[in-house]
C-alpha cells in the first residue's frame, strides 16, 4: 500500500469534500475536517508503528515519474527525522481544527467579522497534505513544489482570518518565504545541471558535488532559504508579525511545523549534499543561531503583546535548533531532532492557550490582563505549564532536547578539531533568559489582583480541555521518557552525519583520518 | 538564357494552415461586402471560429502523417518546421479562444468614424451598429502571426508584420467605452509601429547589403565567407533588433505596451498579448538564431542587457500601476524579459534544443493564462465600463469568490508559483540557461520574479483582504465564450502545472530537429 501516498492524498480529498460542503453548513464543515485529521492521525500511528528505526534508511519508498523531461519524480520515503516531524504534524492538526473551533466563527471578544468557515478548514487540511508532503520528500524538485507551494495557504489563512495588520503580516510572509524559496530555486536548478544525473533524486544527489566552491554556492542558496524559513536572525523579522496576526491555530502550524521546514531542510540537505561546504560555514551559522538565541530571549523579555512575545521565544529556539544542527555531534543533532518535535508541541500549546485567553479577553495585550488563576485556574494552569516547557524546565519535553543540543555542541571538538564550546556556555544564558520571559509574562497576566476586564472570564470548556490535555500529556510524558522518539530519531542522525563524514563518539582525530574513518 | 520564368513552386499542403486563416479572412471581407448587415455576425462568428480549428487540425495532420518538412517551402521563403509548427498551434489555440472574447458586441464600438461623445454615436449605439469588420480584421492579423514566425526571408518576415500589425492598428482603436483613450492607443501604436517597422526595414536592407541575400540561411552562411563589411552587418543587426524588440516589448522599446494594453478592447489586448507575443519570438528565434546563429558573441551582450533591462523595468515598473490592465501590461513586459533568457541560452545543439523546447513551453502556459487572466478583467465592470482602476478590485473576494479565486489564481501563475503552469513554464527557459552559462541572468530572473511577485500579490491583497468598497464595481454574468475562455485557461493553467510532461514531450520534439535553414 502507498502509504505516504495515502497520507498526503486524504487530507487533500478532505479538504475538496470540506469546500464543496453547501453554504451554511459550517458545522459539518469543522466536524468533516476533524474527522478527516484524525484519520491522518491514525493512518500516521500505522505507519509509525510499522517503521523499523534500524532497518533500511529509507522506509515506505515510493518513486514514480513524474516529469521525466525534467528528471522529476513523485518520490516519497521517510527516515527518522521525517517520520516523527510528519507525526508532529499530524497530532497538531486535529488539535488546531478543534482549537480553530469558533475562529471563522466571529463569535471573539475582539468582535472579529464572521468569515467563511469552510475555506478556512479547508486550507488547513491542504496544508496538512503540504506539510506532510514536504518532509515525505526524497526528490528536491519535489520538496521545493511543496516548499513554495505551502505558502499559500498559510498565506490566506493569515490575510483572511488574521488581526487587523493581516494583510501586511501576509504580505511580508509571502514575500519573505517566495524570496527565499526562488534563491533555492536557483541552487536546485544548478544542482541538477552540475550534477549531470539527470535526476532530483535525493539518494542519489549525495556526495555527487565534490568541488568546493561549487558546494559553497549552492549551499548558500539553500541554506539562505532554509534561514528564512526556520527562521535564524537576521532572517527572522516576517515571523512576529506573522505570528502574531495569524489565527492562534495558524500560528501554531506556522511556528510549529512550517518553520520546521527550514531546519529540517539545513539537516536533510544543507548537510547531507554539501558536506564540505556545511562544515566551512559552521562557525558563521553557530554565531548566526547564538545571536539568535540571546537577541530572541531578550526582544522577547520587552514584548507587549503575547503572540510576539511567543514569536520571539521561538526564533531563540530556533537558533538552539540551528545550533545543534551545525555542531554536528551525534547528540547535538539528535537534541535538535528532538527539539524541532518538542517545540511543535510547546509552542503549540502556549500559542493555543494565548488565543484561548485572546478569543475571551479580546486583545493580545499583556498590560490588559492580571490574575487569571483566580477566575481561570485551569486555563491558567495550562499556561504555565506550557509556558515553563518552553523554558525548558526539567521534567517537561523541551528540557531533554535543549539539554542534548547544550551537551552536544559543548563536547563538539571531534568535529574538524574546533571546539564549539564556546557556543555553547553563551546559548546557555538563553536558558536563564527563558525563564524571564515566561515567568514575567505568567505573572502579569495569571498572577497579581483580578483585573476588572478579566473578572468573568470563563474557564476551559471541554472542547478546549481536549485541545490542551493531549499536547499537555505528551509534554510530560515525553519529557520523562523520550526514549521511544529517540529510538527512531538517532539512527536516521547516525547515518545523516555518515554523509557528512563525521563519526561520533570517537577521540579527536585529525581531520583527515577522521573523513576516513566516516566513509 | 533564354529569359522564361520558371513558376516557384509552392508547397500548398504544408502552407494549408495559414493559406485557410487568410482565405477565411478574405471571406470575412466579402461577407461584409454582400451580407445584410443583421445577418454578418451570424456569419462572421461560424466562419472565423471554423477557419481556426480547422488551421490547428490540418497542423496536426502535417505533423502526425506527413512528419515535420525537412525542406524550406515556398522556394525558401517560409519555414514550416517543428517550432513553426509549435508556435502555429499555439497561436491559434490562443487566437481562438481570445476569439471566443472577442465575439462578446460589448467590447467594440458601435461607429468608429463617430466622434465620441457626439449625436452620431449616439445614434449608431440606439440601432445596435456593431463593427463586424472585427472578425475579418482579426484573422488578417492571426495569419499574420502565423506567417511572421515561420518567415525564412527578412522580406517575408517583414511582409508578415506588417499584415500582423496593421489590423491589430485598427483594433486597439475600437474600444466601445473609454473612445478617447482607446483612439489614443490606436494612434500611439500606429506610430511607434511605423518607427520599428522603418528600423527593422533599414536593418534589412543594411544586411541585405552585406550579404547579398536577405535570406536567412543565406546571411548565416554570409556570416562566414563575406569579409570587410562588417560596420554594415552591426548596423543592420542592431536596426533589426530594435524592430523585433520592439514587437515583443523589451526594454527600452516596451514604452507602448501599458498604454496600448490599457487603450485597447481587452478582447485585442489579450490577443496581442498572446498571439502577438508568441509570433514575436519565432520571428526573435529565427533571425537571432538561424540568420545570425553565428554572430552570436557579437550579439550576445547586447542581448544580456536587454534581457535584464526587460525584466528589472517590467518588475519595477508594475508595481506602481493603478490599472489592473497596464499592471499586466508591464508583467508582460518582465515575461518578454525571462523569455529572453532562452533566447540568449545558446550552445551546441542539444543546448539549443533545450532552450528552443522551454521557450516554446513558456509561450503556451504564458499565453493561455494571459488570454484567461483579460477575460476576468473584461468581467469586473462597474458604470463606466470596465473597473480598470485597481481600487475598485477591492473586495472583489467577497462579492464573487469564484472569479476572484480564479483571477488570483492566474497571479500566481504569473508569479511563478509551483502547481501552476507558470512555474513549469519558468523553470523550462530557467534550467537550460544555467547549463547554458547564463547563471547571472537567471539569479536577476529570480530576483524580478520575486520583486513581480510583490505586485500579483497585492492585487490578491485587495480582492481578499480588503473590505469591499460601497460602490464596488459588478461581475457581470459572462457569456457562454467568456465563460469558456476563463474555464479553458484555468483548466490549462491547472493541468499544466500538475502534468505538464504531455506538453514538454511535444515540445521537446518540435525543438528536438531546431529550425530549418
Amino acid at each position: 500500500m502507498p502509504w505516504l501516498s495515502t497520507l498526503i492524498a486524504v487530507p487533500v480529498v478532505g479538504a475538496v469534500a470540506v469546500a464543496l460542503l453547501p453554504k451554511g453548513a459550517d458545522k459539518l464543515a469543522k466536524q468533516v475536517a476533524l474527522v478527516v485529521s484524525l484519520v491522518v492521525l491514525a493512518l500516521t500511528l500505522a505507519v509509525t508503528i510499522q517503521f523499523s528505526p534500524r532497518g533500511e534508511r529509507f522506509q515506505y519508498v515510493e518513486t514514480y515519474d513524474w516529469i521525466p523531461s525534467f528528471g522529476v519524480h513523485w518520490g516519497l520515503a521517510v527516515d527518522g527525522i521525517a517520520l516523527v516531524l510528519i507525526a508532529l504534524s499530524a497530532v497538531l492538526v486535529p488539535v488546531v481544527i478543534l482549537a480553530s473551533w469558533h475562529d471563522a466563527d466571529g463569535t471573539g471578544a475582539d468582535n472579529p467579522p464572521k468569515r467563511s468557515v469552510k475555506t478556512y478548514f479547508s486550507l488547513l487540511l491542504v496544508l496538512e497534505a503540504m506539510m506532510i508532503g514536504v518532509f515525505a520528500a526524497t526528490d528536491i524538485f519535489l520538496f521545493y513544489v511543496f516548499f513554495e507551494a505551502m505558502l499559500i495557504p498559510m498565506y490566506f489563512m493569515i490575510g483572511s482570518y488574521g488581526g487587523v495588520q493581516r494583510s501586511y503580516a501576509a504580505v511580508k510572509f509571502l514575500l519573505y518565504s517566495l524570496f527565499g524559496g526562488l534563491l533555492m530555486l536557483v541552487a536546485v536548478i544548478a544542482l541538477y545541471g552540475i550534477a549531470g544525473r539527470n535526476t532530483f533524486m535525493f539518494p542519489e544527489l549525495v556526495g555527487v558535488i565534490t568541488d568546493p566552491t561549487t558546494q559553497k554556492w549552492l549551499f548558500l542558496g539553500f541554506f539562505i532559504a532554509f534561514a528564512i524559513k526556520a527562521p535564524l536572525w537576521p532572517f527572522h523579522t516576517w515571523l512576529p508579525d506573522a505570528a502574531a496576526q495569524a489565527p492562534a491555530g495558524a500560528a501554531v502550524l506556522l511556528v510549529g511545523v512550517l518553520d520546521k521546514v527550514g531546519t529540517y531542510g539545513m539537516l536533510r540537505f544543507c548537510l547531507e549534499l554539501f558536506p564540505d561546504a556545511a562544515k566551512f560555514f559552521t562557525p558563521l551559522v553557530l554565531v548566526l543561531a547564538v545571536v539568535g538565541i540571546v537577541y530572541g530571549a531578550i526582544v522577547a523579555i520587552g514584548q507587549t503583546d503575547m503572540k510576539r512575545l511567543i514569536a520571539y521565544t521561538s526564533i531563540s529556539h530556533f537558533g538552539f535548533i540551528a545550533m545543534g544542527v551545525f555542531a554536528m555531534t551525534a547528540d547535538s543533532a539528535a537534541g535538535a531532532t528532538l527539539y524541532m518535535v518538542n517545540h511543535g508541541f510547546s509552542t503549540g500549546v502556549l500559542f493555543l492557550v494565548a488565543g484561548f485567553l485572546i478569543y475571551r479577553r479580546g486583545s493580545a495585550y499583556i498590560a490588559d490582563y492580571g490574575g487569571v488563576q483566580k477566575v481561570a485556574p485551569l486555563l491558567a494552569g495550562a499556561f504555565l505549564i506550557a509556558g515553563l516547557s518552553g523554558l525548558s524546565l526539567p521534567g517537561l519535553s523541551s528540557f531533554v532536547s535543549e539539554f542534548m543540543v547544550l551537551i552536544g555542541t559543548f563536547s563538539s571538538e571531534a568535529v574538524a578539531g574546533i571546539n564549539y564550546a564556546v557556543f555553547a556556555i553563551i546559548a546557555t544564558t538563553g536558558v536563564i533568559l527563558a525563564a524571564i520571559y515566561i515567568l514575567w509574562m505568567y505573572k502579569r497576566v495569571a498572577g497579581g489582583p483580578t483585573a476588572e476586564s478579566v473578572a468573568g472570564m470563563k474557564d476551559l470548556n471541554g472542547r478546549e480541555k481536549w485541545v490542551v490535555a493531549p499536547l499537555i500529556a505528551l509534554i510530560i510524558g515525553l519529557g520523562f521518557y523520550p526514549k521511544p522518539l529517540l529510538d527512531v530519531i538517532n539512527p536516521a542522525v547516525d547515518t545523516t552525519l555518515a554523509n557528512v563524514s563525521v563519526t561520533e563518539h570517537q577521540a579527536p582525530v585529525p581531520v583527515a583520518e577522521q573523513k576516513g574513518a566516516g566513509e | 538564357m533564354n529569359g522564361a520564368i520558371e513558376a516557384p513552386t509552392i508547397e500548398y499542403g504544408q502552407l494549408m494552415p495559414m493559406l485557410l486563416v487568410f482565405g477565411a479572412a478574405v471571406v470575412g471581407v466579402l461577407i461584409e461586402a454582400l451580407a445584410p448587415r443583421y445577418l454578418r455576425k451570424a456569419i462572421h462568428v461560424p466562419v472565423t471560429l471554423l477557419s481556426l480549428a480547422g488551421a490547428f487540425a490540418l497542423i496536426i495532420l502535417q505533423a502526425v502523417r506527413d512528419g515535420v518538412p525537412e525542406q524550406a517551402s515556398a522556394m525558401g521563403a517560409i519555414a514550416v518546421d517543428g517550432p513553426a509548427l509549435f508556435i502555429w498551434g499555439v497561436i491559434l489555440v490562443l487566437a481562438f479562444i481570445s476569439m471566443l472574447l472577442i465575439n462578446d458586441d460589448d467590447q467594440f464600438v458601435a461607429q468608429a468614424a463617430a466622434v465620441p461623445g457626439s449625436p452620431e454615436e449616439e445614434d449608431a449605439v440606439a440601432q445596435g451598429g456593431a463593427h463586424t469588420e472585427v472578425y475579418p480584421l482579426a484573422l488578417f492579423a492571426i495569419g499574420g502571426m502565423l506567417l511572421f514566425s515561420s518567415a525564412n526571408d527578412l522580406l517575408i518576415m517583414f511582409v508578415a508584420l506588417e499584415v500582423m500589425s496593421l489590423p491589430l492598428y485598427l483594433l486597439c482603436g475600437l474600444a466601445r467605452r473609454r473612445r478617447l483613450l482607446s483612439q489614443e492607443a490606436s494612434v500611439k501604436y500606429f506610430l511607434l509601429g511605423a518607427f520599428s517597422s522603418g528600423f527593422f526595414l533599414y536593418g534589412m536592407a543594411l544586411v541585405y547589403g552585406f550579404a547579398g541575400t536577405v535570406d536567412l540561411g543565406g546571411i548565416s552562411s554570409a556570416l562566414a565567407s563575406v569579409g570587410g563589411q562588417d560596420s554594415l552587418l552591426y548596423i543592420g543587426v542592431a536596426l533589426l533588433g530594435v524592430g523585433l524588440f520592439f514587437k515583443i516589448g523589451a526594454a527600452p522599446f516596451q514604452a507602448w505596451k501599458p498604454d496600448v494594453y490599457q487603450g485597447a478592447p481587452t478582447p485585442i489586448t489579450a490577443l496581442m498579448a498572446s498571439g502577438t507575443l508568441v509570433a514575436a519570438f519565432g520571428a526573435v528565434l529565427r533571425v537571432f538564431w538561424v540568420a545570425l546563429g553565428n554572430l552570436d558573441w557579437d550579439w550576445r551582450p547586447v542581448m544580456w542587457a536587454v534581457a535584464i533591462l526587460t525584466m528589472v523595468v517590467g518588475a519595477i515598473l508594475a508595481i506602481t500601476q493603478t490599472d489592473i490592465k497596464r499592471m499586466l501590461a508591464y508583467s508582460s513586459i518582465a515575461h518578454a524579459g525571462f523569455l529572453l533568457i532562452g533566447v540568449i541560452a545558446t550552445g551546441d545543439a542539444e543546448q539549443n534544443s533545450g532552450s528552443l523546447s522551454g521557450i516554446l513551453f513558456y509561450l503556451l502556459t504564458y499565453g493561455i493564462t494571459t488570454v484567461g487572466a483579460f477575460a476576468v478583467v473584461t468581467m469586473v465592470r462597474d458604470a463606466g465600463g470596465e473597473a480598470g482602476h485597481l481600487s475598485r478590485w477591492a473586495g472583489l473576494g467577497k462579492r464573487s469568490p469564484l472569479l476572484a479565486g480564479i483571477f488570483a489564481f492566474f497571479l500566481l501563475a504569473f508569479a511563478g508559483i509551483p502547481l501552476t503552469s507558470g512555474f513549469f513554464g519558468k523553470y523550462a527557459v530557467f534550467a537550460p540557461a544555467v547549463s547554458g552559462g547564463a547563471l547571472g541572468l537567471v539569479v536577476v530572473g529570480v530576483i524580478s520574479s520575486a520583486v513581480a511577485a510583490f505586485f500579483y500579490v497585492r492585487v490578491i491583497v485587495l480582492m481578499f483582504f480588503s473590505e469591499p468598497a460601497a460602490d464596488g464595481p459588478t461581475v457581470a454574468l459572462p457569456s457562454v465564450g467568456t465563460a469558456a475562455v476563463v474555464t479553458i485557461a484555468a483548466a490549462a493553467t491547472v493541468v499544466l502545472g500538475v502534468f505538464p510532461q504531455p506538453v514538454l514531450d511535444l515540445a521537446d520534439q518540435a525543438a528536438s530537429a531546431l529550425f530549418i535553414r
